[in-house]
């Protein structure tokens, strides 16, 4: 029994002195065991030690953390105590490390091929045709179309999605026994991530590699562990099979986190897990899910619970009242529905909009004209009904986030009207519009860290429109300001604060506020929970939805994350290369018939089921430029008809529900072959 | 919700803030000397007309290059003028001129290349060739031109010295801006119809204002260099007010049998420059923004 495990970790603790002097943990007395040919994932928040434990199984501690305790032990030797030149003869050849970021990873200036074979010159004994042999069957592993060529290509003339294959490709030339993968999917689009997730999957089985998958996203996890870890601030708190964890979690926190991840199955928001994970060091005592738990008790209070394991589960779990959970059904998601009020008043319609990012040439200057014949984003037709939320969706380059900002003013349209509440016409160019027109239209962002300016207080950043739309004052402005931060539910104390001081969820809220506070009629949601841990992206979404129906804002949501949309939006646009491909009522646009790409779209949605499996029916292929003539979708298209496809631009299609599709097949045709 | 004193931080006052970081420097070896040479000479530069042990312009034939002695610390020059009387009188000027011109360095660099940063375009490409142009026109050169038109007053030398160490805190100035540009704060601030005034005033100098400050820290020093340079030359300050370029440049010919004559002043100008840098260094880390790896221009 004892050979089958490949990776032991005994009571590992790994973390950091503070200023003052105290000894904080960020890993706590860590126990597991990694056998050959598994793979097991790692899931936590960010915060939780997962990334820690994972560099930690390669005998690498991160600069400013110390081991405290503990040891990873690989073929008996404990990683964390040899010496780094011991450590190169592993590294790499024993235990490889797939990064979050390929294009990061990779040096910009050498070819593929060139960086491959540098490792197989540190990891092989091989010469040096073996190796020119070894490239190209590497490459061909990973399924890199044609590897001569590829191999002498450099970094940034591939996709992501490649860079990602390039990377495993170099991971796996040292033969490894331990694959360690940190995140590997988390910034490739939906297509992609379920590609490079069979990929691996594949080679799990066809090289009988181990693999450590770190990761927050249950959904990429589950399609590819046998065992999970479940972390929380810096604990295991459930270790188990695959299935019964995503299946029957016995831990809250894992209860709460699969009940707060919105399912494609489902319409609505799902239920929210309150607060936050706490920071490493300001645990008192207790467990450290204690105030956020929705079975805690005195006990929890005061004592912390052990790892316990569960023969007759197989499981490990770290609660003392896991049996209220292990009676419980399997996670009965409780959804909020979204209730739908007559919609009929037109606030912002879109006609014939098109954007272009080509250079203008000289004349085009000095007329003040785009003149671009093939542009990003072409003839989108879109109006919005006050008080629904409308989502565009598509993957990186599908031209949404390009729509957001002319309709924000932030970038000039080449033709097309923007129409707000029936007859305004917006400019699209900020300098145009009155500071009404600029006061009805908010923006929240993507990532918080970046539109909160790091060195103003909560209370700054609240307070600027409200100075600069109301001119408001002295008391006045502060009451209005503890009015806004209640109604995201956050304290007055929090006025002092600056973003740093605040948790990813916290620092959300206030963008939330700070749009809210110029009483916009429009709000343009940029990704706005994609930077978001997913016990905290329910939260963020409940209150949205909240604050619509208090105040009646209209929502323009873009997302790439089409279970999101399917929680929040009332109707959904799907985008692809600056086209529009279908517009319908959410309901509509998630059932069949619908246009080949949501077909592909929804297909590649990682649910966190082990049972559902991404369908895969288009190559994950990146497309640079939108076709001159004919379908957008030409390119990857799997139901492509004939020449027409290539040539006409399709007509709009409307189905049953009205629902609009913009395809060549007819609905009828489309319906039978989807189903 | 806990909050651990840890991650607990009110805002505090610029005062709080200001001492907090010199103690952060001064526990570092090489900031505590580098602010205890730098304070020194400021106090030096405040109370030496008052200490001062002879008359600075007295000049004695009879007392010509004395060896230091118990009367005369640092020896005298060949004027027979007391050598420490003058070394510890001779930075007052060149401190004086060199403050308030890296003031206007930083003041005009710092503002043009935030907004050229801000503003990117046409403007920005023609405003930075012309810095450009600047840059490569040896200062000296140049400086002569206008000290020689213009005359040596202070209120020529302090303009000049601004004007021409301001170029580089532009360059730093629009690429620190250039970092923060590109943040979602600014897009925001824009989305909602702020003035560029105060897009620069609220988003952006908060934000660079540390680098533009340690920048002009380091300005200082080489512009002392350069004022010291200006005198050594003869084009600074006019004797026989003491200063150490001119004491200098006085006494070098002498360097062989009178060494103590030029060493003095020497020891002062060179402590005073090191002073400088050490502290500009030890505000960088104190910061948070380290220099180290950065090379001079």
């Amino acid at each position: 029994m004892m050979t089958d495990i490949i990776q032991k970790v005994k009571n590992l603790s790994i973390g950091f002195r503070s200023k003052k002097g105290d000894e904080i943990l960020i890993l706590k007395n860590i126990s597991t065991n990694i056998k050959k040919g598994e793979t097991v994932g790692i899931v936590g928040e960010s915060g939780s030690g997962k990334s820690t434990l994972a560099l930690a199984m390669m005998g690498y501690v991160k600069h400013g953390l110390y081991t405290i305790g503990g040891e990873c032990q690989f073929n008996s030797s404990n990683l964390l105590k040899m010496k780094s030149k011991d450590l190169e003869k592993i590294r790499g050849r024993k235990i490889a490390m797939i990064p979050q970021n390929a294009g990061q990873a990779l040096t910009p200036n050498l070819k593929i091929g060139y960086q491959i074979d540098e490792a197989l010159q540190l990891h092989s004994d091989l010469d040096e045709r073996e190796r020119e042999k070894k490239i190209s069957e590497l490459l061909n592993k990973v399924r890199l179309p044609s590897p001569e060529t590829i191999a002498l290509r450099y970094p940034h003339e591939l996709s992501g999605g490649q860079q990602q294959r390039v990377a495993v490709a170099m991971a796996l030339a040292g033969t490894p026994d331990l694959l360690l993968l940190d995140e590997p999917t988390t910034g490739l689009d939906v297509t992609t991530q379920a590609h490079v997730l069979e990929l691996l999957n594949f080679i799990a089985k066809d090289t009988g590699t181990s693999m450590v998958y770190v990761s927050h996203d249950l959904g990429a996890i589950a399609q590819v562990s046998d065992r999970i870890i479940v972390m929380y601030s810096g604990e295991i708190v459930l270790e188990g099979p695959s299935r019964d964890i995503l299946k029957k979690p016995i831990h809250p926190y894992t209860y709460g986190l699969l009940k707060s991840i919105p399912k494609l199955s489902l319409a609505g928001l799902p239920e929210s897990m309150p607060g936050s994970q706490p920071q490493p060091g300001t645990i008192q005592g207790g467990c450290s899910f204690f105030d956020r738990c929705n079975f805690s008790d005195d006990n929890c209070k005061n004592n912390s619970p052990k790892l316990e394991f569960l023969k007759d589960l197989n499981t490990s779990v770290r609660c003392f009242n896991y049996e209220k959970l292990v009676n419980e059904n399997e996670v009965s998601q409780t959804v909020n529905k979204i209730k739908n009020k007559s919609l009929d008043k037109e606030i912002l319609n879109l006609s014939e909009v098109s954007i272009s990012y080509a250079k203008q040439k000289l004349l085009d200057q000095i007329f003040n004209r785009i003149s671009d014949e093939n542009p990003t984003v072409k003839d989108i037709n879109i109006d919005i009904k006050k008080g629904e939320t409308i989502a565009l969706v598509g993957e990186s380059g599908s031209g949404k986030s390009t729509i957001l900002k002319s309709i924000a003013g932030l970038l000039r349209t080449k033709d097309g009207l923007i129409r707000f509440d029936e007859k305004r016409n917006l400019s699209s160019d900020l300098k145009e519009r009155d500071p009404n027109d600029l006061r009805i239209i908010q923006l929240i962002f993507q990532n918080p860290d970046e539109s909160l300016n790091p060195n103003h207080t909560v209370e700054e950043i609240i307070a600027q429109p409200l100075k600069l739309y109301f001119g408001l004052k002295g008391e006045e402005l502060k009451k209005n300001i503890i009015d806004l931060l209640q109604k995201v539910r956050l304290g007055e104390f929090y006025m002092s604060r600056y973003p740093r001081q605040l948790s990813g969820g916290e620092k959300q809220r206030v963008a939330v506020a700070r749009a809210f506070a110029a009483k916009p009629d429009i709000i343009l949601c940029d990704e706005v929970t994609s930077a978001l841990d997913v016990s905290v992206q329910a939260a963020v979404l409940n209150l949205l939805q909240q604050l619509k129906e208090d105040f009646g804002t209209t929502y323009i949501f873009v997302s790439h994350d089409l279970a999101v949309v399917r929680a929040i939006s009332d109707r959904v646009a799907v985008l692809y290369q600056g086209r529009l491909c279908e517009v319908g009522p959410s309901n509509d646009v998630y059932k069949f018939p619908s246009h080949p790409y949501t077909e592909v779209l929804l297909g590649a949605v990682l649910e966190p089921d082990p049972d559902i499996k991404p369908k895969l029916v288009a190559e994950d292929i990146v497309e640079e430029r939108p076709p001159e003539k004919g379908c957008s979708f030409q390119g990857r298209c799997s139901r492509i008809v004939g020449d027409i496809c290539k040539k006409e631009i399709p007509p709009w299609q409307l189905t049953d529900s009205g629902n609009a599709i913009r395809c060549h097949i007819p609905i009828k045709e489309l319906q039978k072959q989807q189903f | 919700m806990k909050v651990d004193n840890i991650y607990k931080e009110e805002k505090k006052s610029a005062f709080v803030k200001l001492s907090e970081i010199i103690i952060t420097m001064a526990s570092r070896p090489s900031g505590l000397i580098g602010l205890s040479i730098l304070v020194f000479h400021i106090i030096l530069a405040f109370i030496s007309p008052y200490i001062a042990p002879h008359d600075f312009k007295a000049i004695d034939p009879t007392l010509m290059l004395q060896a230091p002695s118990a009367e005369y610390w640092f020896g005298t020059d060949d004027l027979g003028r007391d050598v420490f009387t003058r070394t510890i009188l001779g930075g007052r000027t060149a401190l004086t001129i060199t403050f308030f011109g890296s003031l206007i360095a930083l003041l005009w660099g710092g503002l043009l290349g935030i907004f050229c940063g801000l503003v990117g375009g046409k403007i920005d490409d023609v405003v930075m060739r012309i810095v450009d142009a600047f840059l490569s026109i040896p200062w000296i050169l140049a400086m002569l031109l206008i000290v020689s038109l213009l005359g040596t007053s202070t209120e020529v030398l302090i303009p000049a010295l601004g004007f021409f160490y301001g170029k580089g805190i532009v360059r730093v100035a629009r690429a620190a801006t250039h970092d923060v540009i590109a943040k979602d704060f600014i897009v925001s601030a824009r989305a909602r119809g702020h003035s560029n005034f105060s897009i620069i005033w609220n988003e952006i100098i908060p934000n660079v204002r540390d680098a533009i400050l340690v920048e002009g820290a380091m300005r200082w020093s080489w512009m002392l260099l350069g004022f010291s340079s200006l005198s050594f030359l003869g084009f600074g300050v006019s004797p026989p007010t003491p200063d150490w370029g001119l004491m200098i440049s006085n006494a070098r010919g002498l360097m062989s049998f009178a060494y103590w004559a030029v060493i003095a002043p020497i020891v002062g100008l060179s402590s005073l420059i090191i002073g400088i840098n050490l502290t500009a260094d030890a505000f960088a880390k104190a910061l948070g923004i380290d220099r180290s790896t950065k090379a001079p221009v």
